[in-house]
Formats: C-alpha cells, sequence, structure tokens
C-alpha cells in the first residue's frame, strides 16, 4: 500500500513539474503576477511529494518488503539497518529518485528563502528547475520505476559487500548533492539568458548554491577516494576510472565557475563566459550521472539491454544540453558588455585559471569518452588508463598550480605582476627548500617529483603569505594585525584555506605515487620483514566471525628500532549471500606516513600472501580535500551572503537573501 | 593598452593552452591506448603484439597454481584457446575459477602472459563485457554458465564498487 502511495506521489509530482515549468515562464513574460505566483508553491508541492516517495522507498527498504523488486535484488534481511537504508540508493531506480529528491529540494529552497529575488527571475529559476525536475520524473516513471512489484522471494540477494561500509552508504548522497547542486547555477543561467540580464545581483545570488554543490562534490570525491584507498586492498587512492573521472569532470568545471562568477560579482564582467560555463558544469553533472547509471561505461552495448532507459537518457541529455547552449547562442550576444580589465590583474588571472581548468576538463572527457566512441564505431575495444592522463593533465595542472599564489596577490583590472611575485618571496624560499629536502632525502627520486614537491610548498606557503599581508602580520603592531584579522572577509580565509588545501593533497599526491615502499610476500608465522626501517613480524591468522560473514584475522606486529609501533590486523572476509570475498586492510598512520597491510589468499604449505605499504605523506591527500571543503564553507559563511546581495533596485536592499543552506 | 589588443592577447593565450592540450592528447594516445584482445585473438594474429594489451577470458577451471612465494600463474580461455598467465600479487577477491578476468601486462615471446595488473571489473554475477564478446566471438557463448550479466550489475552503488 505504502510502495502505492510512492509511486502515485511520482506521477503527481511529474504532473506538479509540468505546470511549474510552464505557467510561471508564460506569466513571467505576460507580467502576469499571479501566474507568475504559482512558482513557489508549486516548487514546495513538488519537492513534499518526491519526498514522500523516497520515504516509502526507504520504509520498503527498512520493513525488508521483497514484494518491492529492487529491495528484493539490494537488499537482506540479515543486513544492518545502516545498509538496509543505504540500499535505497545502492541502485539504479533509487538512485535516479535519490536524485529527484536533491533536485527539488534545491527548488523548494530557493522558493522558500529567495524571497528577495526578483519575482520573474525567482519563478524563471523555479521554471527551469522544474524542467529538469519534469525530464528525470519522466525518465524514473517510464524507464526505471522504483517501485515494481514481483512476487516476493523468501529473502533479498543483499547489498554487495563491497559496497557495505559506512564511508561509501553516505558517498552517493554528497555527489549528488554536489551534481545536483550545479542545477542551480543551470537553472539561474538560463533564467538570466530568458530576461536577458547578467549582473553583480545575479552571481551574487548564484554564488553560494555553486559554492554549496562544489563543496559536497569536493567531499564526496575525498571521501570516495578514501573509500578506495581503504577497502580495495591496493594502497591506490585514484584510479582515473571512466567513473571517478565522471565525478572529477564537474569539479573541474565547477570550480572554473566558482573563479569566474567571482569576476561577475565583483568586476561585473566575464558574465557570457560565466553562463557558458553554468550549462557547461551541469551538462557534466548530466553526462557524469548517465555515464554511471546508464551502464554505458561498461559497455556501450549495455546500452541495448533496456533501449529504452538508453534512448530516453539521450534524449533528455540532447534536449538540455542542445536546448540550453541553443540558447545561449542566441541570447549570450545581448548581454550587457563587460567591463575592462588589463591582462595583468586579479581578472586576468582568473581568466587564465578558467582557460587551464576548461583545458583540464576537455583532456578528462576525451579520455573517457574516447574509448566509448571506439567502440561505439566498431570491433575493436581499447581502454585509456592512466598514462594518457598523466601525460595530458599532469602538465596541464603544473602552470595553473604556479599561478595560484599569485592569483589572490594581484589587484582588480590592473596589477603589478613583479610586485605580487616580490612579496611572494617568502612561499619561493620554501619552495626551494622544500626541492632541496627532497633532494637530499630522496635522491634517487625522478627530478619532476622533487620538484612537484617544491610546487606544494609553493602552494600552502603562498596561501600563508597571500594571509599574512592582508593582515600585515609582523609589519604592523600584533594588535593592528589581530584587528585586521577581526575585520577580514571571511572569504579571504577560505581562499587561503582552499589554496594551501590544494598544496597539501600535491604533496600527498606526489610522495605517495614516487616513494611508497611495496612488499608483497608469502608470509609463515613468525617471519618478519622489513619495509622502510619498520620491523613487521607475521604472527599469524585466525579466523574472527562476523553477524553476516567468515573472516579471516591476520596479526602483524610493527617495530622500529625495537620499540613497539603498532599491531595491525588485516582482515579477509567471505560473504556467504553474495557468494563473494572482501579485504579490511589495516592502516596504521602516523600524520605524515602510513603502514598498509592488506591480506591475500593462503598457500598450500601454510604460508599467506601478505601485501604491506609505506606510504609516505599518504593521509595529506584527504586532509587536503577536507581543507578545500572547509574553505568552501568558511566562504559560505561570508559577510556578503549572511548580510545580502545588493538588490537590483535600492528599495529591495534592506531584505536579506538567505540562501536555505547557506548556514549562517 | 586598447581594447582590441587585450582581446587579442586573451584569444592568443586562450588559443595556446588549447593547442597544448590537444597536442598532448594526440601525443598521448599514440603511446598509451590499450587494446583488448582474446586468447583466439593473440592465437589467430601472426605478429604477437609487443606493448602493452589487456588479455580477457575466463580463468580456466583447475588451472591456478600458487607460488613460489606471491606468485601465481593460472590460464585464461576463451575456450577456444588459452594463455598461460603469470602474476606477482595479490589477486583480486573477486578472482575465482571459471569466472571472467581481465589482466593487462605483456606478452613474452615463449607465449605467456606476464599481468602488471589482474582486474575484476565486476561483481560475483557479472561478466566484463569484453570477455562476453570474445567468448560470442569464439562461439562458445552459452557454455560458460553465468546466471547474469548485464547493464546494472556491474555499476552498484555509484559504480565505485566496480573498481580493479
Amino acid at each position: 500500500m505504502i510502495d502505492e502511495i510512492g509511486h502515485f506521489a511520482l506521477v503527481l509530482a511529474l504532473l506538479v513539474a509540468l505546470v511549474q515549468a510552464s505557467v510561471p515562464l508564460y506569466g513571467a513574460a505576460r507580467d502576469n503576477a499571479p501566474l507568475t505566483a504559482v512558482a513557489r508553491p508549486a516548487a514546495i508541492a513538488q519537492f513534499a511529494l518526491v519526498a514522500l516517495a523516497f520515504l516509502s522507498l526507504v520504509h520498503a527498504f527498512v520493513v525488508s518488503d521483497f514484494s518491492v523488486s529492487i529491495v528484493a535484488e539490494n537488499s537482506h534481511s540479515d543486513m544492518p539497518l545502516l545498509y538496509k537504508i543505504a540500499g535505497v540508493w545502492g541502485n539504479h531506480e533509487g538512485s535516479m529518485v535519490l536524485w529527484v529528491l536533491i533536485l527539488t529540494f534545491f527548488g523548494a529552497g530557493v522558493a522558500l528563502f529567495g524571497g528577495n529575488l526578483p519575482p520573474t527571475l525567482q519563478a524563471r529559476v523555479l521554471a527551469v528547475q522544474a524542467m529538469i525536475g519534469a525530464g528525470f520524473l519522466a525518465y524514473i516513471l517510464y524507464a526505471s520505476d522504483p517501485f515494481i512489484r514481483i512476487v516476493a522471494p523468501p529473502d533479498g540477494n543483499g547489498l554487495n559487500p563491497l559496497l557495505q561500509d559506512p564511508g561509501l552508504a553516505s558517498h552517493p548522497p554528497c555527489l549528488y548533492l554536489g551534481y545536483v547542486g550545479f542545477s542551480m547555477a543551470f537553472s539561474f543561467a538560463i533564467a538570466a539568458l530568458i530576461e536577458g540580464k547578467v549582473d553583480a545581483a545575479w552571481a551574487r545570488w548564484v554564488r553560494p548554491w555553486t559554492l554549496l554543490a562544489w563543496c559536497a562534490l569536493t567531499i564526496g570525491i575525498t571521501m570516495g577516494s578514501w573509500w578506495a584507498y581503504y577497502t580495495l586492498g591496493w594502497g591506490g587512492f585514484w584510479f582515473w576510472d571512466p567513473v571517478e573521472n565522471a565525478s572529477f569532470m564537474p569539479w573541474l568545471a565547477g570550480t572554473a565557475l566558482l573563479h569566474s562568477a567571482l569576476v561577475v560579482e565583483k568586476r561585473d564582467a566575464l558574465k557570457s563566459w560565466t553562463i557558458l560555463l553554468a550549462i557547461v558544469t551541469f551538462s557534466l553533472s548530466l553526462i557524469g550521472t548517465f555515464l554511471v547509471r546508464s551502464g554505458v561505461l561498461t559497455s556501450v552495448h549495455a546500452f541495448a539491454v533496456d533501449p529504452r532507459r538508453g534512448v530516453f537518457i539521450l534524449g533528455l541529455l540532447t534536449i538540455a544540453i542542445g536546448g540550453s547552449l541553443a540558447l545561449y547562442a542566441a541570447r549570450a550576444p545581448r548581454l550587457a558588455p563587460s567591463g575592462l580589465f588589463a591582462p595583468v590583474s586579479r581578472e586576468g588571472a582568473l581568466v587564465f585559471n578558467n582557460l587551464l581548468l576548461a583545458a583540464c576538463a576537455a583532456t578528462v572527457i576525451t579520455g573517457t569518452l574516447y574509448p566509448l566512441f571506439v567502440d561505439a564505431l566498431g570491433e575493436t575495444k581499447i581502454s585509456v588508463g592512466p598514462p594518457f592522463f598523466n601525460l595530458t593533465f599532469t602538465p596541464l595542472m603544473v602552470p595553473l598550480l604556479i599561478a595560484v599564489p599569485i592569483g589572490p596577490m594581484l589587484t582588480w583590472k590592473r596589477a603589478d605582476l613583479l610586485g605580487a611575485v616580490q612579496r611572494l618571496w617568502a612561499a619561493g624560499v620554501a619552495a626551494l627548500l622544500a626541492v632541496l629536502a627532497g633532494w637530499y632525502i630522496h635522491s634517487r627520486g625522478p627530478v619532476f617529483a622533487v620538484l612537484a614537491l617544491g610546487l606544494a610548498a609553493w602552494l600552502v606557503v603562498g596561501a600563508a603569505v597571500e594571509l599574512a599581508e592582508r593582515l600585515k602580520l609582523f609589519r604592523a603592531p600584533l594588535s593592528e594585525s589581530w584587528h585586521r584579522a577581526l575585520h577580514l572577509p571571511r572569504s579571504n580565509f577560505a581562499t587561503a584555506l582552499a589554496h594551501a588545501g590544494l598544496g597539501i593533497t600535491l604533496a600527498g599526491v606526489v610522495s605517495t605515487a614516487i616513494w611508497r615502499v611495496e612488499r608483497i610476500q608469502t608470509l609463515h608465522p613468525g617471519d618478519v620483514v622489513d619495509l622502510a626501517g619498520y620491523a613487521v613480524r607475521f604472527e599469524g591468522v585466525v579466523p574472527h566471525p562476523g553477524p553476516n560473514f567468515e573472516g579471516q584475522r591476520a596479526t602483524l606486529v610493527v617495530t622500529r628500532d625495537g620499540l613497539p609501533v603498532a599491531v595491525m590486523q588485516p582482515e579477509k572476509k567471505h560473504f556467504p549471500v553474495a557468494n563473494q570475498d572482501t579485504a579490511e586492510t589495516s592502516i596504521h598512520t602516523t600524520g605524515f606516513a602510513d603502514l598498509y597491510a592488506a591480506l591475500g589468499d593462503p598457500d598450500p604449505r601454510g604460508g599467506w600472501v601478505v601485501r604491506l605499504y609505506y606510504s609516505p605523506l599518504a593521509p595529506f591527500i584527504w586532509f587536503g580535500g577536507a581543507m578545500m571543503f572547509a574553505g568552501g564553507l568558511v566562504s559560505l559563511t561570508d559577510r556578503r551572503f549572511r548580510i545580502g546581495a545588493p538588490a537590483r533596485q535600492r528599495a529591495r536592499a534592506a531584505v536579506e537573501p538567505r540562501p536555505a543552506t547557506a548556514g549562517d | 593598452m586598447k581594447p582590441k589588443r587585450k582581446r587579442l592577447i586573451f584569444v592568443t593565450v586562450g588559443v595556446a593552452i588549447l593547442g597544448v592540450a590537444v597536442g598532448l592528447m594526440l601525443y598521448a594516445f599514440q603511446g598509451n591506448i590499450t587494446f583488448f584482445m582474446s586468447p583466439s585473438d593473440i592465437a589467430a594474429d601472426k605478429a604477437k603484439p609487443t606493448g602493452t594489451i589487456r588479455l580477457g577470458g575466463l580463468v580456466e577451471k583447475g588451472s591456478i597454481e600458487r607460488g613460489p612465494g606471491a606468485l601465481v600463474t593460472f590460464k585464461v580461455t576463451d575456450l577456444s584457446h588459452d594463455i598461460r598467465v603469470v602474476y606477482k600479487g595479490i589477486l583480486p577477491d573477486l578472482f575465482r575459477e571459471g569466472q571472467g578476468v581481465v589482466t593487462e601486462g605483456k606478452l613474452a615471446p615463449d607465449g605467456v602472459f606476464h599481468a602488471s595488473t589482474v582486474l575484476a571489473k565486476h561483481d560475483a554475477k557479472y561478466m566484463p563485457p569484453e570477455v562476453e564478446a570474445a567468448l560470442k566471438k569464439s562461439g562458445h557463448w552459452g557454455d560458460a554458465d553465468q546466471k547474469k550479466y548485464g547493464a546494472e550489475a556491474g555499476v552498484a552503488m555509484d559504480g565505485q564498487g566496480a573498481k580493479p
């Protein structure tokens, strides 16, 4: 019964979305206030209906109602509650409902808290948002209905054991929050194109939503990479797998969007480019969702398994991307000409950032989609792996990273590049020292890796110097610096935090990739392995049963110079329901390096294959990601978002825009 | 500086970056594309591949030998031809006799495939699409008792589960 209500709610939501997508647009075009006003209640109703459908799906999973097809396929009565709920989005149909839920959540946010938006702009934003919603709701109802009933089997198939992990249970919602969050930037861009007006106020309304989406995507990617690191047992954290690239492409474009929206906001320039970026970012989110969800990635032929889905997806993508680009082509030239600036200026630096990020995104897109094209064209099957991305993505990142600390030092409109670089002398010295230190410690290390460490130091110290300059630290009395710190906009701290985080991540990535020590050996109880100065003694393996798996746990005692360091207990688990094995790695971290152990298979003579890694600076990778995330959050609390955007007319200036999630 | 000249600078820088990106991609595409081959493809191909390739098929039943050390050898078959694979390291959790596997590495002159990576890009009920295609080509599709293969099995959750 509850499932039928959920299904019915989805149908109603589709109808509401259709109304919301059409009536307010007409009303706004005709200056008809009552019709325009339809948008707000419709957006709230649409959210409520989708939430109802989602909750009934959650209910089906929680009570293990196996008469619902996707519950039977993805859940099991033995699973802990957390994974039963995670099972809702651990499958295609349920994840699409989550997608639309987040979409309508953002729509309702604009309806409830966008009170100071001009009514026509708000109506148009909500109408565009509803168009996306209608497309997806139709797709769910037509081609991936989550409420399909079957004759209930005695028990379900269970969730893939690899996915039964707290980190991964929350990873997809974070990614979706990011993907779908960019829909707000998209809707604002389309609405602005319809209105024919883009100004600083517009940018200020768009930025919090973009920031929020960017934060969610950043932490989502960070968590996904952390999960891959500790569960897959390979010690790797990024594989340039198409699935990862699918989330990385919108992240690159979204990062560019964040920076270019800044120029629109502060300097009223780069409008047309920002609109285009908003469209592209959301298009990449759509492509990312579908690459992962449709099965195209595993094979273009998998598309044919359910042609209805494939065709519908392609249709949606074509309409959304083609339509918005066509509108852009028609309307963008009419946007008022941009403010002027010299090539060497803050704006110029942000343009440089945008160009490089766009080029990076383009290489990732090409590498991800090229095998699909080749596969679609003929019999040849190819794959494009890390070497391709190392050769294309990395060289493009280098100039960008060099420029990161310089950008914030430049002044708007026209700047003195030499002066900015001179003020960064401390960062330059630090970078040089890092290179020398890297050279000294790892003299065998490749030159580019040592230089990359220097680049990381340049980023971190550059961010600190930038902040110190603004506070006049050590140049003015400490009390004055303190006073300045209290009054410095939080976005300055946010910039420094995020840019330093980038440097920290870079340091982690480089040293893990280059200086990781690996030992793969068959060990017998009592064997000792030397691992980068640590002595690892293998004590043996004992059975370690769990609620829904059979486990084998090894014990490794780690000492250094005879002093105990850690006891590591990697495990191997066998899940009988899924007939699948997973490995549970054991990681001992010092904060500056990770010791990493994974248990392999037994050999007939009583030994066990054990994989051991010593990864210097590995924790930095995720720590840096968390810093970037924190930077985004701090920026969200910036005064200008709390106090409010300058309204277009002075009269509206008093009202405060309170984006639902800005968290003030 | 005149606006026209400024625009020229931006366009030049933009075109230069784009050109570098395209150049890098073309260069990288030359040496870094890995072709997929089945044991039958390798048997049919007189000029044996010298670079890195992906070899896929089923793990032949009873062919797995362990040792010495962490060395593992097994045979990859498409039920018409088979190839011996040598790999050092821990096999992925999903590696099993009779199931699909994709390995990446180089073919030695003696016909033994030295794998640097063994991919198990699938869950227990799923067949890698390349392997499925290879089996169909060798005419043994259906001999392999696979229950289910399809679009979704491999992309459970957000697909992260499908990594090597």
